[in-house]
């Protein structure tokens, strides 16, 4: 078994300049030099697309590759609410510091310093380069960038487009990105999924991908490579990622030698339209945004099923209001969420299930005007309508928690490469910023963050010390044996015929981890998770049927190479939050929790990044990384 | 509720495909269209057939992966809808509801109901960016631009590219697709410096690429699930011509 001593190499020196001297530090390679490498990126959601994009610019021969037709349908097109930057336009006193400080403290103290002191910094320059490229973000009538508040701050840094962020920034990535395939500088490989990770030496030098439209098994190889693949809340079935977000790639990584960090760290966000029932395939987030103008509040009396326009305001409890006067609805996610949750498990939920509450516009309508709620967030209203059939402009939105985001994800150093050298690992898909729990409109920051303005000068700087391969090497003999395994584990798949669809056993196993490695975890739960997740697995391989061939465009297969590793990962999210006797974040342990059920940190035991190590035939072994506040004192989070 | 659902299916390369029937009972009007095709696939694959293959990712309807024709129309009945939004309660029971994909010789058929559309990336790559490299802008508030005209391109670029345009229309042109881009950019001081050559290289693409020309008609709007309008069609015809006029006098000069 490999030991491994995990050190961030963040550089010595002052936070407020380390990352500019760092940079300046970093070993360059001319356009010409640049040309001789080629670098696999995996996702071109906004990590991947900012990514390639720079890193073409400079002059490196990049070959994207994408599950989707394109690169503008990947998941982070879906982000609705914003993104961060400390601009401080609005003279309300913010700054890179209260910027880095609010993260490291909504991510409850378990996020590495010089990380997120580099993403604040960054912030700044995200928003010049999104505007330069067209960014249609809303302005103010001056003419000047506007900007709203979101959960767990006190000042206005969000930078929007309607609801609809994410796809405008992507949109962005995207241009830039189709700019350099263009100039033949990046090649793209529309609906392939990667299956392994190709080590040579040591060094990740290639990949094995399967083209989801003819079946075949190809392999690449390259000097570099850079994972991009997002987030795996997917792990629980029903959440808000879209239906194709996976693990696949990561984990393929993990099994490589790249240790998964906080793997237990996934965020629930508090404004989701709750299940209605049973063939409920995906969940619809509202953005957080709404809870700017919406109230959050449950009946006082258990089981009123009043609607909610005939109970009268006394008998109204506004508990975040109530229960936190500073930042009421604005409390970070990971807080609204669980209270949410207590209020119906107390019994006092709404709905058909019991498990909603209510979000109430009727006063900002009131007070406001309803053209004015209808300009800020009119498309969510309409979707809402959609999908639920009822008018929140007349009546509240129901909401539950639900799954939304990980903030655990492949272990990087400050430089995003993994514990393989020559893997790196960008956006959503690694778990160095967002600590415990990750405030809203960060993950845009921190994806284009990392594509656009870190990995572009990191990778340059190990590639600056790396003889190009400058030829194809996929006939080495480590490529033919990851070609055969990925090939024996296809034919294995489709020679299972038994009588479970795929989903099935998906939802099976959703049902387990959100029960026992949900909102609210305990030992016993936990451990009757590790007993319950192998007999999950036993029938997936011994019970799920693939129809169709191989060969082929077979939509059931792709599944089913999914469901196969979030099984696997399932089983380490369980280790990670067993492992972890404290209450953080995201993460509460309810053995942990003060007397006001508040989350109770344990900084003298756990005040580290959990790293777990992939074994066949063993348990998961931890590697730690302790983290280090020279800049922060650490406190208990509070709202109230 | 009862359904009776015709479907295309197609083999994937195969060059000819065909209508089958399926009927599915007790589906719950509350339930998505999408959805409602999991449980028809989830029945295939325990009678161990092959599903219906079809696109489709955030079910939100912004990825703009979905997309097949329901009962003739783009993305189904429902106005400013994709298909994933769609929900079974806009049916009634014992409806007859035909499903086929978007057809467009510039679109080939994947399989089944999953089409490539590819050609719109080739027609973005051919000018639908700002040519600025990271690192290079100004201060984002250096450039300020009138609400109006940012509101007006943001309207523009809300298009999700799903292709709903270009299977609406009896020549399937792209022209809405491509006339959103355009005036995305044209709209905005960043993308005007490019503005000349964008519109003629994109209206090149979209040529070559197979897209047949545009009359006019509104049917592209009138079901574009985003609901982006003419108006943008004008805008594109306004630059093109801006731009060929341009081009002629640097010739003549």
């Amino acid at each position: 078994m490999t030991d491994f001593n995990l050190f961030s190499k963040a550089p010595e020196g002052e936070l407020y300049t380390k990352w500019e001297e760092y940079k300046n530090s970093l070993k360059k390679l001319t356009p010409e030099e640049a040309n001789k490498y080629k670098i696999i990126v995996i996702g071109t959601g906004l990590a991947g697309a900012s990514a390639s994009a720079t890193l073409a610019e400079s002059g490196f021969n990049v070959h994207a590759f994408s599950f989707h037709e394109s690169p503008r349908r990947a998941h982070s097109i879906a982000a609705q609410g914003g993104i961060n930057a400390a601009k401080n336009y609005k003279s309300d006193g913010d700054s890179v510091m209260r910027l880095f400080y609010d993260t490291i403290k909504g991510g409850d103290f378990r996020s590495r310093e010089d990380n997120v002191y580099r993403l604040a910094e960054i912030s700044k320059n995200i928003i010049d380069q999104c505007v330069a490229q067209g960014v249609p973000f809303a302005r103010e009538y001056g003419g000047l960038l506007d900007n709203r508040s979101f959960g767990g701050v006190q000042v206005s840094r969000t930078f929007y487009a309607r609801g609809q962020t994410g796809q405008q920034l992507l949109l962005g990535a995207y241009s830039a990105l189709s700019r350099q395939m263009e100039k033949k500088k990046v090649v793209f490989y529309p609906r392939h999924d990667m299956l392994d990770v190709v080590l040579v030496d040591g060094k990740a030098k290639g990949i094995v991908t399967r083209n989801l439209v003819d079946g075949k098994i190809e392999t690449h190889s390259a000097d570099i490579v850079i994972l991009a693949t997002g987030g795996y809340s997917n792990v629980y079935y029903l959440s808000t990622n879209a239906m194709a977000s996976n693990v696949t790639a990561n984990w393929r990584a993990h099994r490589k030698g790249a240790l998964f960090a906080n793997p237990s760290f996934t965020q629930i966000h508090p404004t989701c339209i709750p299940v209605k029932n049973d063939f409920q395939s995906k969940l619809t987030l509202m953005s957080e945004s709404l809870r700017n103008d919406g109230r959050v509040w449950v009946p006082k009396k258990k089981n009123d099923q009043r609607k909610p326009t005939e109970i009268p305001e006394e008998e109204r409890d506004y508990y975040l209001e109530r229960i936190y006067p500073a930042f009421g609805n604005l409390v970070p996610r990971d807080v609204a969420s669980r209270r949410a949750k207590e209020v119906c498990d107390e019994g006092r939920g709404i709905g058909p299930t019991g498990f909603a509450v209510y979000l109430d516009f009727q006063k900002a309508i009131d007070e406001k005007g309803e053209d004015f709620i209808r300009e800020k967030y009119g498309n969510l209203f309409d979707m809402y309508q959609n999908i639920t059939d009822e008018n929140p402009y007349k009546t509240p939105m129901k909401i539950y928690p639900a799954v939304h985001y990980t903030m655990g994800g492949l272990w990087v150093d400050y430089n995003l490469m993994t514990t393989v050298k020559g893997l790196f690992s960008i956006g959503e898909s690694n778990f160095s910023d967002h600590g415990a729990n990750r405030l809203g409109a960060s993950a845009l920051m921190q994806g284009l963050a990392d594509g656009y303005f870190v990995v572009p000068h990191t990778a340059m700087d190990f590639l600056a010390k790396e003889a190009p391969l400058l030829k194809d090497i996929t006939d080495r003999p480590e490529f033919k044996e990851a070609e055969e395994k990925t090939k024996n584990e296809i034919n294995k798949l489709m020679g299972v015929n038994g009588k479970m669809a795929v989903d099935e056993v998906h939802r099976e196993l959703g049902k387990v981890v959100w029960d026992k490695i949900g909102m609210a975890r305990n030992e016993a739960g936990l451990k009757e998770a590790l007993s319950e997740i192998p007999k999950i697995k036993e029938k997936f391989w011994g019970n799920i049927s693939i129809p169709g061939s191989e060969k082929d465009v077979n939509q059931e297969l792709e599944k089913a190479l999914r469901i196969k590793d979030f099984i696997e990962l399932a089983e380490l999210m369980a280790f990670d939050a067993l492992d972890r006797k404290e209450s953080c974040g995201a993460h509460f342990r309810e053995e942990y929790q003060t007397e006001e059920n508040e989350a109770q940190r344990n900084d003298q035991d756990y005040k580290y990044v959990a790293a777990w190590d992939y074994s066949e035939n063993e348990n998961p072994k931890l590697f730690k990384e302790e983290l280090k506040y020279n800049n922060v004192k650490l406190k208990t989070r509070s709202y109230k | 509720m009862n359904i009776n659902l015709k479907i295309w299916r197609q083999g994937s390369g195969a060059t000819k495909g065909g209508l089958r029937a399926y009927r599915l009972e007790n589906i719950d009007p509350n339930i998505s269209f999408l959805e409602m095709l999991d449980i028809l696939n989830i029945k295939l694959v325990k009678e161990k057939k092959d599903p219906v293959a079809f696109d489709h990712d955030c079910r939100e309807g912004i990825c703009g992966s979905c997309g097949f024709m329901i009962n003739g129309r783009p993305h189904g009945p429902q106005k400013a809808t994709t298909v994933c939004q769609l929900h079974m309660r806009a049916f009634n029971n014992e409806d007859n509801i035909l499903l086929e994909p978007f057809r467009a010789e510039s679109f080939p058929v994947i399989k089944d109901l999953s089409v490539d559309r590819k050609a719109f990336d080739r027609i973005i790559s051919s000018g639908g960016y700002v040519s600025t490299n990271t690192g290079e802008a100004p201060e984002a508030n250096s450039i300020t631009i009138e609400k109006e005209y940012a509101d007006e391109a943001f309207l523009a670029s809300a298009c999700i590219g799903c292709g709903a345009c270009v299977a609406a229309c009896k020549n399937s042109s792209a022209m809405l697709f491509t006339s959103a881009k355009v005036s995305h950019l044209s709209l905005l001081p960043q993308g005007q410096e490019e503005g000349k050559e964008r519109v003629a290289e994109m209206v090149a693409t979209m040529d070559e690429e197979g897209f047949g020309s545009c009359t006019n008609t509104g049917a592209c709007s009138a079901e574009c699930p985003k609901e982006i309008g003419q108006v943008n069609i004008a805008r594109l015809n306004q630059e093109y011509i801006s731009s060929s006029l341009y081009s002629l006098l640097k010739k003549k000069q």
